[in-house]
């Protein structure tokens, strides 16, 4: 109830005041989601330039990565905000993890340090979001905690939420899975690497985001 | 051998949410496996893991989260008020929050309403 008034309040203010300038869309996710490649995808689509550094070696981002005023276009709505790229939320780092892609300890153990500061700077980041995509594996288990812990506390924030079910491509991919764990959240399959549904998933971030 | 350490509800509701997430830290990094009656604000889940992430060090390598919140989502209304009701009455004792240390938790799987904890020495005895 509180939560509904909340949101009328604010919707009406933002009606009487206009629409906020620097709608800021983050992307969070546990790590190896294809959020890099999410941001990527969209900065390409529509600044024609990629924006991140997308690996399969976790923690390839461990700094927020802001492209600043992407103009979508759907159906004859445009959008326009500055997307942030986050990095993968964890709740554990073993700078032992990363020896296996052929890092020497020196480097396995800076990344695990960069990596610890880039989950606490994401953690932080999340006060200042307007809109959120929650990029999950699709082929993974969607009941993990820190998909539980971030769509939590961007619930109990208020702040919209689009769950994007990513890596569709693969075999064992069920987006299915996906609604049946957060059934009170759009969710949209994609596959951010070869561009599968992207045009759903434009329309579903305009149904969000307005 | 493994230490499964209870929290009682009582316990920790009495502390600051600092002082929530400091208890528990404090007990995981004793390599026990704490079970805290109830469930953890997401804002402290969110605090539990920024606290974490800034103790990672050479020993201590972060922490195995697991919240089970008993959820229907058939409930009728009535039955909702009912949960609430008892929620502000004595408090949100519902659920359990189990979190150990990754060093000896490998992984906690929820599927959606069974647990199942994974230990670093039950891989390594099942490869033997």
């Amino acid at each position: 109830m509180i939560n509904k008034i909340s949101k009328f309040i604010n919707g009406l203010f933002s009606r009487i005041f206009g629409k906020k300038k620097n709608l800021k869309l983050g992307l969070y996710g546990p790590t190896n989601s294809g959020k890099s490649t999410l941001a990527n995808r969209i900065s390409k689509d529509w600044l024609g330039e990629e924006m991140s550094k997308a690996s399969r070696v976790p923690h390839e981002t461990r700094e927020i990565i802001i492209k600043e005023k992407i103009e979508v276009k759907s159906k004859g709505k445009s959008l326009i905000f500055n997307l942030v790229d986050t990095p993968g939320i964890a709740t554990k780092i073993d700078y032992e993890d990363f020896l296996r892609y052929n890092m020497t300890k020196k480097e396995a153990k800076q990344r695990a340090k960069e990596a610890t500061k880039g989950v606490i700077e994401s953690i932080k980041w999340l006060d200042s979001m307007d809109c959120v995509l929650v990029v999950l594996d699709s082929a993974q288990n969607p009941y993990s905690q820190v998909n539980i812990t971030i769509i939590g506390n961007l619930a109990a924030r208020n702040i919209p939420v689009l769950v994007v079910a990513n890596k569709i491509d693969i075999k064992r991919a069920n987006v299915k899975k996906v609604e049946d764990a957060f059934p009170q959240y759009d969710v949209v399959g994609i596959s951010a690497e070869y561009g599968h549904n992207m045009e759903e998933f434009y329309n579903a971030l305009f149904k969000v985001v307005k | 051998m493994i230490t499964l350490q209870f929290v009682p509800y009582n316990e920790l509701n009495r502390l600051t949410p600092l002082g929530r997430i400091k208890k528990i830290l404090d007990i995981v990094k004793e390599n026990k496996i704490v079970l805290v009656e109830g469930r953890l604000k997401p804002s402290e889940e969110a605090e539990l893991i920024q606290r974490t992430m800034e103790e990672v060090n050479r020993e201590f390598k972060g922490i195995e989260l697991c919240t089970i919140y008993p959820e229907n989502k058939n409930d009728d209304a009535i039955n909702k008020l009912k949960a609430t009701m008892i929620d502000l009455l004595i408090g949100n004792r519902r659920g359990l929050t189990v979190i150990g240390p990754a060093t000896i938790v490998k992984e906690i799987k929820r599927d959606p309403n069974k647990i199942q904890l994974l230990t670093n020495n039950m891989k390594k005895r099942r490869r033997r």
